[in-house]
This record gives C-alpha cells, structure tokens and sequence, in this order.
C-alpha cells in the first residue's frame, strides 16, 4: 500500500474508533438490562413459535427499547419442545451470556424444568413464556420463577356450561398423551361432569401421530360432540381428515386446537371449524379498546405476521410485559439478589390487553379466560368472537386446593 | 428351512392373526373393516416412498437417508404449484421432477466419487438431511401446509355397505398405490434399463464389464428412487399435510418398511408396507397407547429371525 | 483376563494342543509391534501436555465452561466412546447406544430418588447407580443377541428400530417411565461434603470415568480379546475358521460397550438433572452417532474429540449464524467433515501429521482395506 492509501486507512480506523468509543460512553452512565428469551424455533411448535417472539419483541418496541432509563438487550435462544435442550439454552443464556433476567420457555415440560434450573439460580428472575402445565406452579414452586399467564387449565373454564348450553350432552374426547393436554381436558371436565354432562370415551394419541383414522373410526355413534385437544400439524390433520371422512359432528376445541395458527393453516379453510367452542386466553374479536390497540401494534409491526396475534404471541407479550413494568416499578434496580424486583412482580397487579392479571401465593397468574367461537368474517377469514369473558379464574379452578388434583388420563372421569 | 419348519412357522404367527380378526369382526364389524381399509391405504403411500429407497439401495448398496427431505421438498413444490395452477396433477408432476432432480444432483456431484464406501455415502446423506430440511424450514416457514384433494377426489364416498363412508381421496391412493407398483415392476423387468438396473444388483462389476455405462444406470435409478420420494410428498401433503418433522417420519417409516420386506426388492417392499401399514392402523384403532411399541417389536422380531427381511438379498 | 481364563469363558472347542488362538493372537499382537506396555507405545509429550490442561481447566475456565461444555463433553464423549469402540473396531454400527445410556439414567432415577414420588424407590443412591450400569449392560448384551446376526447397515437399521421403540416405550408408559414428562431432579449425591452437581466436582467425576473410560478401551484392544475382536471386523469368515467363537465374541464387545455406555449414562443424566423420552429419542440416537463420526472411530480420543466440537457448535452457533439457522450450521459442519476426510477430524489429524513427519509408513500402517489395527 502506498503511504497516502496508509495513512487513509489509519485515520478512517480512528475515526471509527474514536466514535465507537463515544457511542459506548453515551451508554456508560445506565448498563443496559439484559433480558434473555426462549422459544421454540424448531420442531412441532415452531410457527408458535415465531409468533412468541413477535409478542415478546412487540412489548420491548412499545418502549422503544428503553426501560427505567436503561437500554433494553434481548438475547435470543431456541430450543425445540424438549426438557434437557430448553434448559441447556437458559443455562447459557444465564451463565455465559450473563442476563439479568429470563423469559420462557414456549412448552409445558419445558417449563418444569426451567423451573427445576431456576431454583439454582437464586439471584436471577426467571418469568415464564407460554409454558402452560399446571404442577409448573402447583408442584414444588420456585421462589424466582413467575408465571404471569394462565395454565392450560385455566383456559378451559366455561367451556364445559358453554357446551352443556349448546345441547352437547355427551362428549368424546381426543387427545394428546401428555401434561398440556391433560390440564385442557380437567378444565373442561370439571365443570361438565359437575353439571352432569357424559364423556363416554377418551381416546388418548400419541403425540405427533399424523394418521387419525383409527381414531375417527372409533368415534361412537351417539356423542353430540368431539372435545379435541390436539394442536399444530395433528390438528389440521385431524380436521382434515374428519371432514374427508364425511364427519359431521360439532367440535369443541382446545386452547391450541383453533388458535390463529390453525384457522390460518395454508390450505383451503374448513367451513366446517365455524361454530366451534373453545376456551383460550385470548378471543380475537373481542372488542375492548386495550385489545383493539394491541392487535393494531401488532399488525403495524409486523406486516409477515398473522392477521391477527396468535396465543402464544399474546401470552408472551404479557409475560415481557410484566418483566418490563416490574423494572420499571423498580426503577431499573436489580441489586441485592433482585429482591425489590421480586417483590414488586409479586405484588404488582399487572395491565393486560384482556384484562388485569395478578399472582397467587405461588406467583401464578390468576387471570381472564375467554370462552369463544369460530366465525367467519366478510373477506371469508376465520376467527374466535367472544361467547363469554370469565375474569379471576385462579389456578386451582374454583375448587378447594385440597380437593384439587392434577390433570392426568384418568382424572377426571365421569363416563 | 425345511417344509415342516415353515409350516410351523405359519401356524404360529397365522393361528392368533385370525384368532385375533375373529375376535375384532365379532367385536365390531364396521371398525374393523375401516381399519383394514386405512392400513391398506397407508401401506400404499408407504409402498410409494419406500419402493425409491429399496430401488437406491438394492442397486448402489446406498442408504440414503435423506430420503425423508426428498419427500418433504416434492410434497413442498406440490403444494406450491397446486397453489400457482390450480391442478393437483401438475402438481404430482412437479413433486416429482424436483425430487428427481435434487436426487440427480446428489448422485452426480456427491455420490459419484465415493464409490464402495457405504457407511460414508450413508453420513454423507444424514448431513444432506439435515441441511435440505433447514433450508426447507428458512425458506418456507414452520407452518402447516395441507395440500387439498382435486375436486374429483374430494369429500366421502357415502353410502358403503358396512361403513357407511369413507374419504373418497383416501381410497383412491389404494389404486395409485397398485399402479405405481405395477409400472415399477414392469419397468424393471420388462426394458432394458430395467433389466441392466437388475444385472447392477446382482453383479455391479459384471455390468461394467459388459460395457454398460454404470454411472448413467446408478444416476437414472438415483433420479427415479429420489422422483418416487417427491411423487409421495405430494399425495402424503394431501392426506398427512407437511410440516416440518414429517420428512424424519417417513424415512423411518421406509426404513421399516424396506427392511421387513427386503432391501432391493420392490415386491418386498409391497408386502413390507403392507404388514408395518396394517400394524400401525390396527394398533392405534385397537391398543393406541402401545402402538407404535408393537409396530417396531415387529420390526426387531423379523430382523432378529430374517436377518436380511423377508425377500432380502445379502449386503 | 488371562488367554486361557478368556478362551474357557468362550467355550472355543480345541481338543488338540496345537497353537491355540490366544496364542496365536498373542503372536500376531507381538509381531505388529503393540504389546500391553511396551516401549513402542510410550507416554508422548502431547499426553502429558492434554492431561494437565485437563486437569487444570476448572481454575481457568469459568463455571459455565467448566460445567455446560467441559462436563458435557466428557459425558457424552464416554457414550460416544462407546459408539467408537464397538463400531471402529468391532465393526458393529449401533445406533442404540444413547438406549444403553438412557436406560441406566432412568434406572438411576426409578431406583432412587426423582420428582416424582409415585414411580421412584427411593433406594440410596449408590445402589441405584449400580443398579442402573448392570441393568442398561445386560439390556446391551440383549441388543447384542439381536443384532449379532446382522451386519453393516441392517446393523444400523436393527439397533435404530430398538432405540425408537424404546423411545416410544417410555413415552407412553406412566406407571414406570412416566411418560413424556419423564424423571425430573435426578440429580448426583452430596458426599465428602461436596455437592456433586456443582461445575468443578462435577467437572472431576465425569473426567476420572472419561479417562478411565479412554484408558480401558485403549488397554482392551490391545488384548488377546480386542485383537480378536478387531480380526472379526475384518473377517470374520476366516476367525471362525481359526476357532474363533465370533458371535460370542460380538455379543461381548456389545455388553462391554454397554457398560461404557451407562456409565456416560448416568453422568449425562446427573448432568442435564433429568431423563425424557426426548433424552432417547431418534435425535439423540443420531447425534451420538454424528459425534463419533466427527471425531474419527479410528482411536478412542476421536469420541471426545467429536464431542467437543458438538458441544461448541451446539452453544455457540446460535451466536454466529441467525439464530435459527445454527441446525444449518451443525449440518454444514458435519457434512464438510464427512466428505472431505475419511475419517472425521482424526483423519484430517493422520493425514496433516503423515505429511508433516519426514519417515514415512513409520506413524501408521494399514491394512489392504484402509482399515487400522491397534495401536
């Protein structure tokens, strides 16, 4: 290099230096709070997802990335629905890249475990993302680990009365083997038997079995209805091939079972989903003005996604959310172990776009469920409207916590 | 195995298999009978996906398993040319095309030069799956695609003797199924590509000798295997829908298909995908919980016994 | 084991005093030039040098070095190694050696104590551990009996079917396995007034029972067992023609490799604090395969070697490329590796050393096949 091309290339890297150095220092006054965030990217809930993270980056960019005075910095990790790879991802999330503070994970055994780590990690919070079994915060809670939305349960309360009012006197069940949909079929059933409705059968599917065939082959004759607790590809799946099957029978549907996700699936829309009930934390029709601006932002922000905000975004924009408004209550003050934090989550009573959210005695969240139904708007797009708003559902149901027992395949029961 | 042995042997698997279907047609006839029906059908998309595989394999000695991507990028194509033209043949077409030609590719520029060596050929194809699938993922997303059946071929048949309907789409794939097995059968046994393909199988080195031209064979089988893995994906994107994970499915599913009923025999694979297709369906109908247990029990079971699959030949 | 206590425990049939296998073994072991601890194979600098950065690693690296990379590599590195052994020189590719692993984590976990109380003994822990090895090596050696029959890729095949439907197995099943929720807080016992699960001591457990691993693999090949073992590989026609009993001889290389496998089990399990049926499942299967494959089956350092490079690529991916894409990254890596070396890392290791060394055919010899013998 000639000495003049030298000489520019010093400068340049000085000049770059030097800026660097000032942009740095303008920050040196308030060291930002590093939030980490964990969803699954990869595997059956990955459109779940991707929606997740938009909720969660939606709640950062209503504060323009700044909380209490100080820059917010979120790093991302990925984990793909499994116990061991969600808690490696928080691990290093929270020792190597050193956060403040933890949001996640999407699933429910992701959760349990999380939860399991977070007792290990005294001095870091740890709030949930969308992980909705029901023993995360019933079963040996941990004193840093919040989870501000409802669990799966939780989401089913009024289905079983909505159902009964439909004429639905008998029900079969189908659903995946495993916690999150044990949780969503209690919720239903505690309330359904209790008011005298039937299940005859329960047929329990693998998780991630595509073919449903057998299943529908064996749906009995004289149930009114299908409850179906399937979610992701399997449920698509099922629709589809029910209705191929020339099934006709009304469905009652599961939290994720009509979710946006579903009603949105790239393919022809099933007229046949219109009219069904569900339960679920979020109803996309629901008219408040504080859900209207929430879906508002949501589309202005992110024109790829859903045409409205899926469950999984919804429920970890309100989880970012909380850990946003408790710094800010806090006045960005993470020191001594985090404890004003934790003290201020737990007490806080936290303003949601359906409502308001408070935690119980094991910071889980006792919130507003919607009981909802699939209709189809004037562009022939699906959505759920708002069949009837439950607020204060809490954790244990309405039923006394000692009576109370976790969801499993033979709980309840009342054939 | 002597005469006697073989005897006994059908008796003792034969004998519960129809204590069993009796017992089931007393039980409920209408359940039963759906069921046969649902595994014969999903046998035949079995049999379509796992008749490229044994084809690869029996010919190159090659276990591609990325046999799985293949058909989760015919399935992709498929459904995206359904959507742009509207046909679902156009669609099978293209599922297949671009899956004979990804094949084609991997044959050619990879395969090509690592000849003899099949436990890296095999690693060479794991790493190809992974990636193929990830680039799927980025460029097409996590969602759910389901592909919709032509409009001739939607809705049920109704008003069937015993079970009163059944989805019109998913019986046509018995037909496709048999069709695509015979022309595979006559392509091998009746052309001349067909029978050098099977001279390659029984001796490589022999037909290099001949002076026949080996790659082009291996690079026709390879577009051929590859094409019936895309041809798959797309009526598997009708009845299963694609996903992200599927293309893992399959390829076990062709694994245990191909070696139950024999590596490098097509009519093995006809008679593996209908046992693992009539297992799978009558265990989730009948014992959901333990199903796929008994589905790769089976599969031990006959690899323990019949090292080499029912109509297998030797490595 | 002695050659005649090994020929008695495998009823070979040799009424006549001629030279017998083992001695003929014996012979073949000397004329190669490797003995037990002969002067061909000394302590090099580079051991010594590996050694006490192994050792020295927890006062430098920070805990989550220590623990999420270090720990994990040897954990999985021990199962990896059992992978290297059974497959690089006993020619036996199986992918169910995570099941053998898995095994021993939930027998670990169902003997003793876990989350949930319902499924769990409670028995002490050192029994469950014990428990659990002998459990998951006798599961190997059935694995073994049925796979010995088979060869190549049905191999591969055969012991995949086993591992899935052992996966699915423990994913239905809630009275013993508890299903998908699998066995939480399987965590390792607090002795000697140390919590094993913190990053150092943890760090030490899974480094002593990696090198005793290494050290036990690298010994046995050079026996009158592994030499045979290493003769089946490459022929197995003409070992059966010498008197070799090769399936018993293939059976017990499969238990042998369970062993080592449940050991890294059991670390692996103490190690994530939990066992899944996402732990077992074809993921897994693959991945442990993929590590051996990275590092090289041709000498055991290739297992950890593999795992190391895993477990960087598995953290820090995600920080290089988009963090959706490191499954891309992890694939790229792996096929690279494949199709440009012939034997993982430790192949492009041989081939950088052969043409940097001045004596040629001194550091390797192989056979017509590209094979390697002991060394």
């Amino acid at each position: 290099m000639e000495s003049g091309k030298r000489t520019f290339v010093r400068t340049l890297v000085a000049v770059v230096v030097v800026v660097a150095a000032f942009s740095a220092g303008a920050f040196a006054q308030a060291p930002p709070v590093k939030i980490g965030l964990l969803a699954t990217l990869e595997g059956p809930f990955a459109a779940g997802g991707q929606d997740s993270m938009r909720g969660a980056e939606l709640a950062v960019r209503q504060r323009n990335g700044v909380v209490a005075g100080r820059k917010i910095e979120i790093i991302k990790a990925s984990s793909d629905a499994k116990p061991d790879v969600a808690v490696n991802a928080t691990r290093k999330l929270v020792e190597q890249d050193k956060v403040d503070i933890m949001v996640g994970p999407l699933s429910g055994s992701e959760g349990i475990a999380v939860k399991e780590y977070s007792k290990t990690q005294p001095s870091i919070t740890f709030i949930n993302g969308s992980s909705g079994a029901q023993a995360t915060t019933l079963v040996n809670p941990s004193p840093n680990f919040f989870r501000f939305n409802t669990d799966g349960g939780q989401w089913m309360v009024g289905v079983g009365k909505a159902a009964l009012d439909k004429g639905y006197k008998k029900v079969m069940v189908i659903a995946e083997d495993y916690a999150f949909p044990y949780s969503q079929v209690q919720g239903f059933m505690t309330e359904y038997c209790k008011l005298g409705g039937k299940v005859p059968v329960k047929a329990w599917v693998p998780l991630g079995g595509k073919d449903y065939a057998s299943v529908i082959a064996r749906i009995p004759k004289d149930v009114d209805a299908l409850a179906v607790v399937l979610g992701g590809a399997d449920a698509v799946n099922f629709l589809n091939q029910y209705e191929q099957a020339g099934g006709d029978k009304p469905i009652i549907g599961g939290s994720i079972t009509v979710s946006q996700d579903i009603l949105n699936y790239k393919g022809k829309r099933r007229e046949s989903l219109v009219g069904t009930i569900a339960g679920s934390p979020i109803a996309d029709a629901y008219e408040a003005p504080e859900f209207k601006a929430f879906v508002a932002d949501y589309k202005k922000n992110f024109p790829d996604g859903y045409p409205s905000p899926s469950l999984f975004a919804l429920v970890y924009y309100i989880n970012m959310k909380a850990t946003l408004d408790g710094l800010d209550i806090v006045k960005g003050d993470l020191s001594d172990g985090q404890k004003k934090y934790r003290d201020a989550l737990a007490k806080m009573t936290l303003k949601t776009p359906v409502g308001d959210v408070k935690l119980d005695g094991n910071r889980q969240a006792i919130g507003t469920t919607f009981v909802t139904e699939v209709v189809k708007d004037s562009q022939g797009n699906l959505y759920n409207r708002v069949l009837k708003k439950i607020d204060n559902v809490n954790q244990t149901l309405g039923v006394p916590p000692s009576e109370f027992k976790i969801g499993s395949r033979d709980e309840p029961n009342c054939p | 195995m002597t005469r006697a042995w073989k005897v006994f042997w059908a008796l003792v698997i034969g004998i519960p298999i129809l204590a069993l279907a009796a017992w089931g047609l007393h039980d409920n006839v209408r359940l039963f009978v759906i069921t046969f029906l649902n595994g014969l059908t999903l046998a035949s998309l079995y049999f379509i996906v796992a008749s490229g595989f044994t084809l690869v394999f029996g010919l190159m000695r090659n276990v591609n398993l990325a046999h799985g991507s293949l058909y989760l990028l015919g399935g992709y194509l498929g459904y995206f040319t359904a959507q742009f033209t509207g046909s679902w043949l156009l669609a099978l077409a293209a599922g297949f095309a671009a899956a004979a030609l990804v094949g084609l590719a991997m044959q050619v520029s990879i395969f090509r030069f690592m000849p003899g060596q099949d436990l890296r050929q095999t690693m060479v194809t794991i790493g190809l799956s992974i990636v193929i699938a990830d680039l799927l993922m980025w460029a097409i997303g996590a969602q759910v695609h389901q592909m919709s059946p032509p409009p001739w071929l939607d809705g049920p048949i109704r008003n069937l003797p015993v079970i009163r309907a059944y989805s019109t789409y998913r019986f046509s794939l018995l037909p496709i199924g048999i069709v695509i097995g015979v022309a595979l059968w006559l392509f091998l046994n009746r052309t001349r590509v067909g029978m050098m393909i099977r001279a390659g199988v029984d001796d490589r080195a022999m037909l290099a000798a001949a002076g026949v031209n080996v790659n082009l064979v291996f690079a026709t089988t390879f577009a051929i295997g590859a094409g019936l893995a895309g041809f798959g994906g797309v009526i598997g994107a009708v009845e299963l829908s694609m996903v992200p994970g599927e293309d893992t499915r399959l390829l076990l599913a062709s694994l245990i298909v191909v070696i139950v009923g024999g590596m490098g025999s097509v009519v093995g694979a006809a008679i593996g995908a209908a046992i693992f297709g009539l297992a799978e369906t009558y265990g989730l109908a009948y014992a959901p919980t333990y199903s796929v247990v008994f589905t790769f029990v089976i599969l031990v079971l006959v690899l323990a016994f019949r090292p080499r699959g029912i109509l297998g030949r030797p490595a | 084991m002695s050659a005649a206590n090994w020929r008695r425990a495998i009823n070979v049939q040799n009424p006549r005093p001629l030279p017998t296998s083992s001695q003929a073994s014996a012979r073949v072991a000397r004329e190669a030039g490797v003995g037990r601890f002969s002067f061909e194979n000394p302590v090099r600098a580079r051991h010594v040098l590996v050694l006490a950065f192994l050792l020295a690693y927890p006062w430098f690296a920070s805990p989550f070095f220590t623990y999420q990379i270090g720990a994990q590599a040897l954990a999985l590195g021990l199962i990896a190694l059992s992978l290297t052994f059974l497959g690089g020189y006993g020619g036996m590719i199986s992918l169910a050696q995570m099941t053998v692993a898995g095994i021993a984590g939930y027998m670990v976990a169902i003997f003793g104590t876990a989350a949930t109380d319902g499924v769990t003994l409670g028995w002490p822990w050192w029994l469950a551990v014990l428990l659990g090895i002998v459990i998951a090596t006798g599961a190997a050696t059935f694995i073994g009996w049925l796979s010995v029959r088979t060869e190549g890729i049905y191999t591969i095949m055969i012991t995949l079917a086993v591992g899935v439907a052992f996966y699915y197995l423990v994913l239905q099943n809630y009275t013993v396995f508890n299903g998908f929720q699998g066995e939480q807080k399987v965590f390792p016992p607090t002795l000697a007034g140390m919590y094993w699960r913190d990053a150092t001591p943890f760090y030490y457990l899974a480094l002593f029972w990696a090198l005793a691993g290494y050290l036990f693999v690298v010994y046995l090949v050079r026996t009158p067992f592994g030499i045979a073992l290493q003769g089946i590989r490459d022929n197995p026609r003409r070992m059966h023609a010498l008197g070799f009993n090769v399936t018993a001889h293939r059976v017990a290389a499969y238990a042998v490799a369970g062993a080592i496998a449940a050991v890294g089990g059991v670390l692996f399990t103490w190690y994530n604090g939990l066992v899944t049926p996402g732990s077992v499942g074809t993921h897994w299967l693959i991945n442990i395969f993929v590590i051996a494959v990275l590092g090289g089956m041709r000498h055991p350092v290739g297992a950890f070697l593999g795992a190391i490079v895993f477990v960087l690529l598995q953290n820090f991916a995600i920080d290089v490329i988009d963090r959706e894409r490191f499954n891309l990254v992890i694939g790229a890596v792996f096929l690279a590796i494949v199709l440009f070396s012939r034997d993982g890392l430790l192949g492009w290791w041989t081939a950088l050393s052969a043409r940097l060394s001045t004596q040629r055919g001194a550091t390797t010899w192989k056979a017509a096949r590209g094979r390697l013998y002991a060394r």
